[in-house]
């Protein structure tokens, strides 16, 4: 029935590309008003990309925009509001200490000299109203949570006169209730006639809120079908091609490492320019050129996903006991976390992100401070314990934020692989750096692992990202540690680099290490893990062995349901 | 207390609230949009010279204050070229406006040095309001340049809380990279705000030279940019507290000389030294990182605006 | 076609134009001058001239370190603090204090043996500066508040107890100047030889050397790096990042103290009102010419200890000596401008 309106929207032919990059290739969209268009795929299948030539933030190399039957050239993100194309970014624009009306009429385009607060407030009342946006005008940013932040940023188009709604993973930074409100809302503005596109990975929540769903790959259109005709099989053949599915069963041992170097693509070209194809272009009306953010790391991981039984797990050496901890709001993040793990055995943290995860892996390093309940690290209350301490335990980490955390993007290899250990006899003679101790292991890091680094004097910032999280871990395993916490390890990683950072993390294991895996991706930790625990909004759902549970109870889990056996 | 002395001390402490307070409004206006500008005293000095030189060389007050704004306007686009073009850091850029201002003034005062104008604002009593008891006397017998403060202070404080650009501005030190997606151009703004906030310094040291000590010795303000510094912080960036502020510094000075008379064991350095300790006091208190609290300094801050870091 | 221009963020720069671009916009800081001294009615090349020869002289080369000395101090103070992203602009009251703590042991400390004397005199100085500095240091360290601020506010505090001091209890006796008697003269420092230039710039030296090597060599200079770049990853490897702050500080406070020892010791051997005369602020500017290598710092802190110098002496010829002030602000501004330059290259727009 859609097909008797006219699109609000087309885009045609659209190719964009940034050095040797190509983002977008010849790629044709129509959006129809009164409907959610998903757009899906992997990250650098091109989305964001195509979102911002969308909005004027990057210019098309070839191909058009026609918007209400004409054809319009989008300058700048000016011209894209003018026409009545908005779109709420991953990270928010918000003004924290304005309130939200300030916030919203820092947008519009009304130019009255004077601020008429009473004004404002009522019109935001009354378009909240409609969508059920709940949110105080007159409340300031800052004492808002993220879901409030969101809608905000929704109320703010909308106050623009947005006709086509652009959200980008809308639903990332969101509880599974706070999601569903959102599609809710997005729902009733599609039903009075806006056109609304979501940029997801997430396939079922493409499935179950959206009217049609277009499927990107590498730049490319792979598939475009009404959300009632797709399904699971249909949309991933889309999103990662023709690679066969992964079986997700752990009964199926493959104690080898498999041909991991040779199926390595290496497009991690030697250092120097490396890195992600972050496009160079400025954009004209530039800020947020967030090139395909590298986040959520992708479905890639499935074909290279080999198994592995590993029921000789030692005995139990780390244990939280009802561990609480706040976020860095000082609200509650982490409720009452129990749960133990044993040597060589790899547990997963599932949930979707933003639910205690990096909290829970700040508070295993020791650098988040412990409200409430115990850590215990083979017997030794930890709970107090200084950075310094949990390091010297030998607790390795993988922070989430591998550049800015795990690394100092401006030193250079060497110096960087001295960070935790700089106090070391190896490294440090009565305060003296012993430099060519630093330089030959250095060198060993680089060979064992496979680091290219382009020369050991840069700064790690010039590296590809898969290398800087190789060297992290080289760093991270050099002192054999009892307790690994690796958070979303192979995120942004091209398949080759994950393969390996998942084998580093196995082989560890085997040599007796617990491992803490957290992840989004199920199909990853069915793969890697002996057991998972899922968190929910702060709180351990339950904890399952991998070969005793299945995708459909994990994901129930992940979204809050309680279980009620076990 | 008598009457008297009660006139006099409000009164001197109006005039000396004058001095700092249109640097000071300033510099809340160019911190507000995210530029600080340590350089107030050397622009300062800037401003108290070149009117004291077109007093005595013109005997025009009218072209004085008109050449005191171009060289504050002057100053402050040199000064936004730095910060907002270039990107320099700004605690650097700022000593060297301190340094060339101080030295330049120094350098072309020597002429005017000692020589008297026989030329300055001269208080006006407002019909009226004047006979006002206590209050009247001590305020409504000021100099058109304090009078001009009474109607900048609200002024300035409609334009931030109840104006559209205000809440522009007030946003602009927040969080330049939203506004920049907003449309708005970051970088013309913050050149307005800077020079704008130069201007008023400069007029600052224009009050100091002709209306205040009506004379130009090198170095005469004596500190007054510092202060003017030192307000913006006490204030938590607010005009209207700033303008109590200086009135509570002015008041300090002007009673510390009083009460010198009565206990000479006192030094004097002790109220000269109390503004900045009570700055410190006030600073600690409104932007120190305690438990829930929050900064009430603008958060881009110091922090160079560059479209290409997002 | 000038659009089609834009600057570019450099990745790295040589060292050549690290060098050149300073020398290029100093040069056109002194052209710029030249214009404004002409337009008072001075001759720009009588006053240059009139400059270089004073400098040039084998007097002017050992007044220039004098009036550098405490400069270079300042410079090593502060490059020192932004070494660590800390903004110490506070080092005219640290100066004033380390000066005011070394005079006052000198003059009113226990009677002890020359060298023992001197040395005490040495570390009160530091910690005269050390604490000026910590009152800033502390806030800072403990609840974020701006160190920048808080130093400048400093700054006036110690200015006026030091103004206090003069004109009050230590002024030397029948007197018109505001300053102390001078140390007795056995407690100083001697010149290198008869060359006329004291032994305190062996000292500085020594410092400047000291605090290369602390920088590029130890665990405590990387520790000061990694927070520099990344105070994430430092507390990620367990550094703690507020005692390196309160630490730092201190110790940008105790360099600039020493500024007071130099001249208590070495060079004019008492006090005055207002001692450091802004040597703190001129310190931020050679800390950052310098681009807070502490050798460099040494060789700018003379050049900037010249320029004052050579203003002195062109009073001689009807200039006034503001000239310095507003040569040095000049160069400084065009510096700042120029190392634009350094950091971003002007390219084509590509396609």
């Amino acid at each position: 029935m859609k097909k008797e309106i006219d699109p609000v929207l087309q885009m045609r032919h659209i190719t964009k590309t940034f050095g040797s990059v190509t983002a977008n290739r010849d790629v044709d969209l129509s959006v129809y008003p009164g409907e959610i268009h998903a757009l899906l795929g992997e990250n650098g299948a091109g989305k964001s990309t195509l979102m911002n030539i969308l909005t004027g933030i990057y210019r098309p190399d070839g191909g058009e925009i026609w918007y209400k039957g004409q054809k319009r050239d989008i300058h700048s993100p000016k011209d894209a509001v003018a026409l009545g194309i908005g779109m709420v970014h991953q990270h928010f624009r918000l003004i924290p200490t304005l309130t939200v009306a300030e916030n919203v009429y820092l947008y519009s385009g009304k130019k009255s000299f004077f601020l008429n607060r009473d004004k404002m407030e009522k019109e935001i009342r009354e378009c909240s109203e409609q969508y059920n946006l709940q949110v105080a005008p007159e409340a300031y940013v800052w004492q808002l949570s993220v879901g409030e932040q969101q809608r905000v940023e929704i109320i703010k188009l909308l106050n623009q006169g947005a006709e086509v709604l652009i959200l980008d993973e809308p639903s990332a930074v969101l509880t599974p209730q706070e999601a569903q409100s959102m599609f809710d809302t997005l729902r009733k503005m599609a039903d009075s006639g806006k056109a609304v596109i979501v940029i997801s990975h997430k396939m079922n929540e493409v499935m179950k809120n959206a009217d049609r769903i277009t499927v990107l790959k590498n730049g490319r259109v792979e598939d475009t079908m009404p959300a009632s005709e797709a399904d699971v099989e249909r949309l991933t053949r889309g999103i990662v091609g023709v690679r066969t599915l992964p079986e997700h069963d752990k009964e199926q041992p493959s104690p080898e490492e498999p041909a991991q170097a040779g199926q390595q693509p290496s497009p991690e070209e030697p250092a120097q320019a490396g890195q992600q194809p972050s496009p160079e272009e400025p954009a004209q009306a530039g800020q947020q050129i967030s090139p395909e953010e590298p986040a959520q790391g992708a479905q890639q991981t499935s074909t290279a996903m080999e198994e592995e039984k590993k029921h000789m797990c030692g005995e139990e050496i780390f244990f939280m006991e009802g561990v609480s901890a706040q976020n860095d709001r000082g609200l509650p993040a982490l409720k009452k976390i129990s749960l133990s793990v044993r040597a060589g055995e790899i547990f997963g943290i599932a949930g979707v992100a933003g639910n205690g995860q990096r909290e829970l892996s700040e508070v295993i390093a020791g650098l988040r401070p412990v409200t409430e309940g115990r850590v215990l690290l083979a017997g030794k209350d930890l709970s107090k314990a200084t950075v310094k301490q949990h390091i010297l335990e030998g607790i390795a980490f993988i922070p989430e934020d591998r550049l800015q955390t795990g690394l100092v993007p401006e030193l250079t290899f060497t110096e960087n692989i001295i960070l935790k250990s700089y106090e070391t006899d190896r490294y440090s003679r009565r305060g003296i750096l012993q430099k060519q101790n630093m330089r030959s292991d250095a060198e060993e890091y680089a060979g064992r692992f496979d680091i290219r680094h382009g020369g050991l004097d840069l700064p790690v910032g010039l590296m590809s990202g898969g290398n800087q999280q190789k060297l992290l871990f080289a760093r991270e395993v050099s002192g054999d540690p009892r307790l690994i916490t690796a958070t979303y390890p192979v995120r942004g990683l091209d398949i080759g680099a994950a393969e390996s950072i998942r084998g580093i993390l196995r082989e560890q294991s085997r040599k007796g290490a617990a491992v803490i895996f957290i992840s989004e991706e199920l199909e990853e930790i069915f793969a890697m893990c002996d057991r998972v625990g899922v968190l929910c909004d702060g709180e351990l759902m339950g904890i399952r062995t991998i070969g005793e549970t299945d995708f459909q109870e994990i994901g129930r889990m992940m979204s809050g349901e309680r279980e009620e056996t076990k | 207390m008598s009457t008297t002395l009660l006139i006099s001390i409000i009164s001197t402490a109006v005039v000396y609230a004058a001095t700092v307070l249109y640097a000071a409004v300033g510099e809340i206006f160019s911190q507000r949009a995210g530029i600080m500008n340590l350089g107030l005293e050397g622009i300062m000095l800037m401003g108290a010279v070149s009117g004291y030189m077109v007093a005595v060389y013109r005997q025009n007050l009218v072209l004085a204050m008109l050449v005191v704004i171009l060289v504050g306007a002057a100053l402050g686009l040199v000064f936004s070229f730095l910060t907002v073009t270039m990107q320099a850091d700004q605690t650097v850029s700022g000593m060297a406006m301190l340094t060339f201002g101080t030295g330049l003034s120094g350098f072309l005062g020597k002429g005017v040095s000692g020589v008297n104008a026989n030329l300055a604002f001269e208080p006006i009593a407002i019909p009226g309001l004047s006979r006002i008891p206590i209050l009247g006397p001590s305020l409504f017998n000021q100099n058109i340049l304090v009078y001009l403060i009474y109607v900048i202070i609200p002024l300035s404080m409609i334009y931030l809380y109840k104006t559209r650009p205000g809440m522009i501005l007030r946003a602009l030190g927040e969080n330049p990279a939203a506004l920049d997606s907003a449309g708005y151009n970051v970088f013309a703004l913050r050149y307005a705000y800077v020079t704008f906030g130069s201007i008023m310094t400069a007029v600052s040291g224009a009050v100091v030279s002709l209306a205040y000590t009506n004379f130009w010795s090198d170095g005469m303000t004596s500190g007054k940019g510092w202060i003017a510094v030192a307000l913006v912080v006490f204030s938590a960036w607010n005009p209207l507290t700033a303008t109590f502020g200086a009135l509570l510094f002015g008041a300090i000075s002007i009673i510390g000389i009083d009460v010198q008379t009565v206990f000479p064991q006192v030094p004097s350095q002790v109220f000269s030294a109390l503004p900045y300790v009570a700055t410190i006091i006030a600073l600690i208190f409104t932007t120190g990182n305690f438990r829930g609290r929050r900064s009430a300094a603008p958060a881009a801050l110091t922090i160079p605006y560059d479209r290409e870091k997002r | 076609m000038i659009r089609n221009l834009r600057f570019r963020k450099r990745t790295s720069v040589s060292i050549s134009r690290r060098i050149l671009t300073p020398i290029i916009f100093v040069l056109l800081a002194f052209v710029f001058c030249g214009f404004l001294l002409a337009a008072v009615g001075s001759d720009p090349f009588a006053v240059y001239a009139r400059m270089m020869k004073t400098v040039c002289s084998y007097s002017g080369l050992t007044r220039s370190i004098e009036a550098g000395i405490p400069l270079m101090l300042t410079g090593l103070a502060v490059s020192f603090g932004y070494r660590m992203n800390l903004n110490n602009i506070g080092a005219d009251g640290q100066y004033a204090l380390g000066s005011l703590f070394c005079i006052g042991f000198a003059l009113y400390g226990p009677v002890m043996p020359a060298p023992l004397k001197i040395l005490c005199m040495f570390l009160v100085s530091m910690l005269g500066g050390a604490l000026a500095a910590l009152i800033a240091a502390f806030p800072k360290a403990k609840w974020g508040v701006n160190e920048t601020i808080l130093t400048m506010m400093l700054n006036y505090i110690f200015l006026y107890v030091m103004d206090f001091l003069m004109y009050g209890p230590w002024k030397e006796r029948n007197q018109m100047v505001a300053q102390t008697r001078a140390i007795r003269e056995k407690y100083w420092l001697p010149d290198l030889g008869d060359s006329g230039i004291n032994s305190v710039l062996l000292i500085v030296i020594a410092i400047a050397i000291l605090l290369y090597f602390f920088h590029t060599r130890t665990t405590w200079g990387y520790e000061m790096e990694v927070i520099r770049q990344s105070p994430r990853a430092a507390q990620y490897a367990g550094m703690s990042v507020a005692k390196a702050t309160l630490l730092v500080l201190c110790a940008s406070g105790a360099i600039a103290g020493l500024a007071g020892f130099a001249q208590v010791a070495g060079i004019i051997h008492r006090v005055q009102a207002n001692l450091p005369n802004g040597a703190g602020y001129t310190g931020i500017v050679i800390a950052f010419l310098a681009g807070l290598n502490p050798i460099v710092v040494l060789l700018v802190g003379f050049l900037f200890g010249a320029l004052q110098i050579s203003a002195v002496a062109v009073q001689l010829i009807g200039v006034p000596s503001q000239v310095a002030a507003m040569i040095q602000g000049t160069i400084m501004l065009f510096v700042v401008a120029g190392e634009f330059f350094n950091r971003y290259e002007l390219v084509g727009r590509k396609k």
